[in-house]
């Protein structure tokens, strides 16, 4: 049976950016229903031609990076999308704040969502925050 | 009439193994076999876990030296 998965993305680091790209996907990929909402310092990475450079917390971060097999978390966003439809939430404050339009992020997120929106989705679903 | 085919994806970390595998999987025609070359070890249990979530058949797990052998029928 399909569940209901959210994900909120916070965090503007390798791991918890990769950990939550990782769900995401796979549980997309499983015929769960995913939804994806990027806020803070995780929202940046999605701007189109932003940087790959992507903080790292501790050693498994660098590990991450040292490791050519290991999917780029964008990738397994893109997946997630593509092969899932996951919907990939934009902030509609964070882009507010950051000056920046729907049309400056990356295809694949949607549109700006505000909290309760997203909430309002989430009731009765699992929820994971990174 | 049914194809197979073989998916290389040895080299690469979880979950990239299984996303090429899903991957192909759309693209396939049911009946058509796939076999997955992976070497990341969790790609052994969490294969058949899909197989068995989406519905598919899972024909065979083999560990070969260093790398796993999963082969997969589409059923629908």
């Amino acid at each position: 049976m399909s569940q209901h998965l959210h994900i909120i993305c916070v965090t503007g680091t390798r791991e918890k950016l990769q950990m939550a790209a990782m769900f995401a996907s796979v549980a997309a990929a499983t015929g769960d229903q995913v939804s994806v909402f990027f806020s803070m310092n995780a929202l940046p990475f999605f701007v189109k031609d932003s940087t790959d450079e992507v903080p790292v917390e501790g050693r498994f971060g660098e590990l991450m990076e040292q490791e050519v097999g290991v999917p780029p978390f964008k990738q397994l966003f893109k997946h997630a999308s593509e092969l899932g439809d996951a919907k990939l939430l934009p902030c509609s404050m964070a882009l507010d704040l950051l000056k920046i339009s729907e049309e400056a992020l990356d295809p694949e997120l949607g549109p700006p969502t505000g909290l309760t929106r997203f909430l309002s989705d989430a009731e009765g679903g699992q929820l994971l925050t990174f | 009439m049914s194809e197979s085919k073989t998916i290389d994806a040895r080299d690469t970390f979880c979950p990239g193994p299984l996303m090429e595998l899903i991957t192909y999987m759309k693209q396939a025609n049911v009946g058509d076999t796939l076999e997955l070359l992976s070497t990341d070890n969790g790609t052994a249990s969490d294969v058949p876990e899909w197989i068995k979530k989406v519905g598919h058949e899972m024909v065979s797990s083999e560990k070969v030296g260093e790398v796993w052998h999963l082969t997969v029928r589409k059923t629908k």
